[in-house]
């Protein structure tokens, strides 16, 4: 389906492919809902990253949707009801190539940004 | 298995949305900020709520089913807001698709629909290989074989699992008045249980009821022929019928499919073979060597196949035809029937005879409408395409705020969907009246049709398949064609938008081209079948056909000697002359065209025997030359004296006299007819010449015939009389009826115009010129009204144009010739493309035509001439108007 990107105005702009590898990331830890999954994001970047809370639920229903994460309705410390998502096995062998290839873009963009003329 | 995840989905991603801000809404009240804004903070935080919800939506599972769903909600919205639109392509459609179904019915039923049967495919039908020498007489039109034959494969077969033998017949049913002829079957004492049809009531034959001498143990009866002669009697097992003046016993009913094996026809009452003797007063086939009479089939065993079955059946005809050589077979061609090999084919679909005559008609036919189903599809894609064209701002705008192209499209299509569906629902409605009118086209007074129209599996096949091709013909090219453009194009024209639709007349162009080219293949073939038709009609057959009575009589039950029975037809011959308005009448054995025929080898006496001619054979008796109306050229008429007393004389006709080189006048001279198996080698003399009549078909060449005297052979109990009459048919009839009711009342008679038998005979003929000059002339109308369409948008488009060219100083008519001129254009467009559809397609109707090639130059430009006619009429309405234009309104409209 073709739709508008939305541009985010943030502070980094995070393309759709990149969300995905944090949240595969963030999953792969333990199961966790979705509030928790912005929660750890932002923690971890040290509040560098803000997920915009729109594109997370929709990129969460994809990657469920490709059968990357699964998803449980469990029951929080606080007594509610929450849909809790975990990795499968390819949702595994996906993070690992998509933090390879991330690795690899990374340094190849340092090497261009380093090299002095 | 993703079905099951959609139950509850929307509530389980509101439970997760509502899960989200709901703690955010806690941690800010942990924060210290109160209830209220810390809802508000989160849910401002959140963002675009709906709009995050419905981007999961895509993500739903079979998310397309939802996208379906409010598609056909919208389409149906939209076709609502245009009843006239809607009401003109749904009624398109349902002719169209209509017309389509019905004819695909019949050819179902004729053609591929299988016995109604357990496993009909191990069906067979078993018969001579090769005909060389066959000779005796056949009854019906199958490849079928002599009762000793049969009865001797059956006791020495081991090919198949079972083997069957039937042969119809019509039984008089009834006595006195109410008497009528049944449709009757002999069939072996197997026949049922072969096939494996179990009785509704009562019980089938079994092999101990089929043996020599049985007289007659039983009849078992159709389920047709129980509802309408007994009434449905519940008992009517052990009532008895009158067949042949005898009474049967009714032991069982075939259930309601099964109609016999042969498609086209229904049976009425099936005795088993060994009751012919009974049934039958003078004579019957049971030890008939020479009268070919029973169809045979057989079951493959499980696993065998057909070429094993056929070696097999090679391996075994020796034997079978050395002990069923006939003591009569003609010496000659001994050791041809010593030859015969049985063969066996696949008999899956049963035997028909309607399915040789008609079995490529319909194909043509069912080609016919499918050729006028796409014209008026184009047409609908004209409608369609304007429509879209007019909403062209909207989808621009809505392709502009983020809907997908292909989205829209699929939202178009839906439109279309409905449409065809609904076409094709009423088309399926119309199919089942149109195949009622078919039936009643195709069939004669005295042949019903019996076809099995029982919808199924195949025909809502072809009729949704048909649905949605014309839905992708019709739809498709202008769903793409109007989404393609880009936003500014289209806010930018206002109304008449020159460049962005462009490509849309090229579409409407091109539909309107291949109209007219469909158009003229339609139209050169319905001309070729009419023009055969009326050459048909138009051939002299040497006769004369009109106001000819026919008469069957039937004297069998005053049980006649045979020496007297000369004398009693020539009583009742003089007695029918001595009536007011008869000029004349005469007997003959059988009626020119009638489909049935007599050949045997002749030569000339004293020739040598090798130099033979296979000539046509018929009799008749005094009278008849002058009562068909037939040129007597030379010598004399059969009289009185040539009975069986005298010398064998023959009338024969100019090519018997010629391929026989006999010379100009054959009076004297005379031929010898090789033996046959119910009289020896036999020397006639020529006494008279005719002309040349036809004899089989009004088709054929001429062909060579000897008459010979009726007198001259065994009387039999029954006499065909043809009768002239200057008075309607009908006062002939009801008058003849009384003096055979004088003489007998005894006498049994039916009566039929012979113009009507050879009309009959022409019914394929007829039913092709006329169905095909209905398609044609409906194909014609349909490209007008789309060539109308298409030129009345071409005046709107260039009203400017002619506006400018008017104030120019341009006069009326030239406006009309500029319009009429574009039309021109098309019209020769798509006469060439037609022409050489024509040229391509023309072979394969070439075996139905008579006396005319399928590339006649002549109907070609015909056709042509009426295509031009019919463009030029639905042109000149937009010329007028655009002459008509005012020139300061055209230019002042922006």
């Amino acid at each position: 389906m073709s739709r508008h990107k939305e541009n985010s105005a943030a502070d980094a702009e995070l393309l759709q492919g990149t969300l995905d590898m944090l949240i595969l990331k963030v999953v792969a830890l333990r199961p966790i809902h979705g509030y928790a999954i912005v929660q750890r994001i932002q923690q971890i970047s040290r509040a560098a990253l803000e997920i915009r809370q729109g594109s997370l639920y929709p990129a969460l229903y994809r990657l469920e949707n490709r059968g990357w994460l699964k998803a449980e309705w469990k029951t929080t410390e606080g007594g509610r009801e929450a849909k809790f998502y975990s990795l499968t096995k390819t949702g595994r062998q996906q993070l690992a190539a998509e933090t390879a290839g991330w690795k690899r873009l990374c340094e190849a963009i340092s090497l261009v940004l380093e090299h002095v003329e | 298995m993703n079905w099951f995840r959609r139950r509850g989905w929307e509530q389980r991603m509101d439970a997760e949305f509502r899960f989200h801000l709901e703690s955010r809404t806690r941690d800010y009240i942990v924060q210290g900020l109160s209830p209220e804004e810390a809802a508000r903070r989160a849910s401002l935080e959140f963002g675009a709520l709906e709009l995050a919800k419905d981007e999961c939506r895509d993500e739903k599972p079979a998310a397309w089913f939802d996208h379906l769903v409010r598609d056909l909600r919208y389409a149906c919205r939209s076709l609502r807001k245009s009843p006239g639109f809607a009401a003109a392509a749904i009624v398109t459609l349902g002719l169209g698709i209509g017309a389509n179904t019905a004819i695909f019915q019949l050819l179902d039923a004729v053609r591929l629909r299988t016995l109604p049967v357990p496993d009909p495919q191990s069906l067979v039908t078993v018969q001579l290989a090769d005909r060389t020498g066959w000779r005796g007489s056949q009854t019906g039109g199958y490849a079928a074989l002599t009762n000793p034959q049969w009865e001797r494969l059956r006791d020495i077969q081991g090919v198949f699992s079972g083997v069957l033998a039937w042969g119809d017949n019509g039984f008089g049913l009834g006595t006195g008045d109410a008497a009528h002829v049944a449709r009757g079957l002999f069939v072996s004492g197997n026949f049922f249980r072969v096939l494996g049809v179990r009785p509704l009531m009562g019980r089938i034959f079994s092999p101990e009821d089929d043996h020599r001498g049985c007289g007659l143990p039983g009849a078992v009866i159709s389920y047709a022929f129980w509802q309408r002669e007994l009434g449905g009697d519940p008992s009517v097992i052990g009532r008895k019928l009158t067949l042949n003046l005898q009474p049967v016993d009714v032991i069982g009913v075939t259930p309601v499919g099964f109609t016999g094996l042969e498609v086209g026809s229904s049976y009425d009452v099936a005795v088993p073979i060994c009751s012919q003797a009974a049934l039958w007063s003078e004579g019957n086939w049971l030890d008939e060597g020479t009268v070919w009479w029973l169809t045979v089939m057989g079951r493959l065993k499980p696993g065998q196949s057909l070429g094993r079955a056929n070696a097999q059946l090679r391996v075994d005809s020796p034997a079978l035809f050395q002990s069923t050589l006939p003591a009569n077979y003609p010496a000659v061609n001994v050791k041809d029937y010593l030859k015969f090999k049985l063969a066996a084919a696949p008999a899956g679909t049963g035997v028909s005879g309607f399915r040789e005559a008609y079995g490529q008609p319909l194909v043509l036919l069912l080609a016919t409408s499918g050729f006028v189903l796409l014209i008026a599809c184009a047409n609908l894609a004209n409608l369609i395409l304007a429509r879209a064209t007019s909403r062209e701002h909207e989808f621009a705008l809505r392709m502009a705020i983020g809907a997908s192209r292909s989205r829209l499209i699929c939202q178009l299509m839906a439109e279309n969907t409905l449409l065809a569906m609904a076409g094709a629902v009423a088309g399926v409605g119309l199919a089942a009246i149109l195949t009622r009118i078919l039936i009643s086209m195709l069939q004669t007074q005295g042949d019903p049709l019996f076809l099995d129209l029982q919808p199924d599996l195949r025909m809502l096949v072809f009729t949704t398949g048909l649905a949605g091709l014309t839905c992708i013909l019709f739809g498709l090219a202008p769903a793409l064609r109007a989404t393609r453009i880009g936003l500014s194009d289209a806010l930018k024209s206002a109304g008449r938008s020159l460049s962005a639709s462009r490509g849309g007349f090229e579409l409407r162009r091109v539909l309107v081209v291949s109209q007219i080219a469909l158009s003229l293949v339609l139209l050169v073939g319905a001309l070729l079948f009419s023009g055969s038709l009326r050459k048909l009609l138009a051939v002299d057959a040497g006769f004369q056909r009109t106001g000819v009575l026919v008469s069957q009589v039937d004297f069998g039950r005053l049980n006649l000697p045979k020496n007297g029975r000369v004398d009693f037809k020539r009583d009742l011959l003089e007695k029918i002359r001595a009536l007011p308005g008869v000029a004349s009448a005469a007997e003959v054995v059988f009626l020119p065209l009638s489909g049935n025929s007599t050949t045997n080898a002749v030569w000339k006496e004293g020739a040598a025997s090798d130099q033979k001619l296979n000539s046509n054979f018929g009799w008749f008796g005094e009278g008849y030359l002058k009562t068909m109306r037939m040129a007597l050229l030379a010598g004399r008429d059969f009289t009185d004296r040539d009975d069986l007393s005298a010398a064998r004389v023959a009338i024969v006709n100019q090519t018997f006299a010629r391929q026989l080189g006999l010379g100009v006048n054959p009076v004297g001279a005379r031929f010898i007819r090789e033996a046959t198996p119910s009289s020896p080698e036999q020397a006639f003399e020529v006494v008279g010449l005719v002309g040349d009549t036809k004899y089989y078909n009004l088709r054929e060449d001429p062909q060579p015939i000897a008459f010979l005297s009726i007198d001259q052979t065994e009387p039999g109990s029954s006499a065909q009389i043809v009768i002239r009459s200057s008075v309607p048919l009908a006062e002939t009839t009801s008058e003849v009826r009384r003096v055979l009711k004088q003489v007998s009342p005894a006498i049994s008679a039916d009566f039929q115009s012979f113009e009507t038998e050879v009309r009959q005979g022409l019914l394929r003929e007829r039913l092709m010129a006329t169905l095909s000059g209905f398609f044609g002339l409906l194909a014609a109308l349909i490209s007008a009204v789309g060539l109308y369409g298409v030129m009345s948008y071409l005046v709107v488009r260039r009203t400017n144009e002619i506006g400018v060219r008017l104030a120019l100083g341009a006069g009326r008519a030239s406006i009309v010739t500029l319009i009429l001129r574009q039309a021109g254009g098309l019209l020769v467009a798509g006469v060439l493309a037609g022409g050489i559809a024509t040229l391509a397609l023309a072979r394969t109707v070439s075996s139905l035509l008579f006396g005319l090639k399928p590339y006649d130059t002549l109907t070609v430009v015909e056709a042509v001439l009426l295509l031009t006619v019919v463009t030029a009429v639905a042109s000149y309405v937009p010329a007028y108007r655009a002459a008509r234009i005012e020139p300061l309104a055209a230019i002042r409209e922006e």
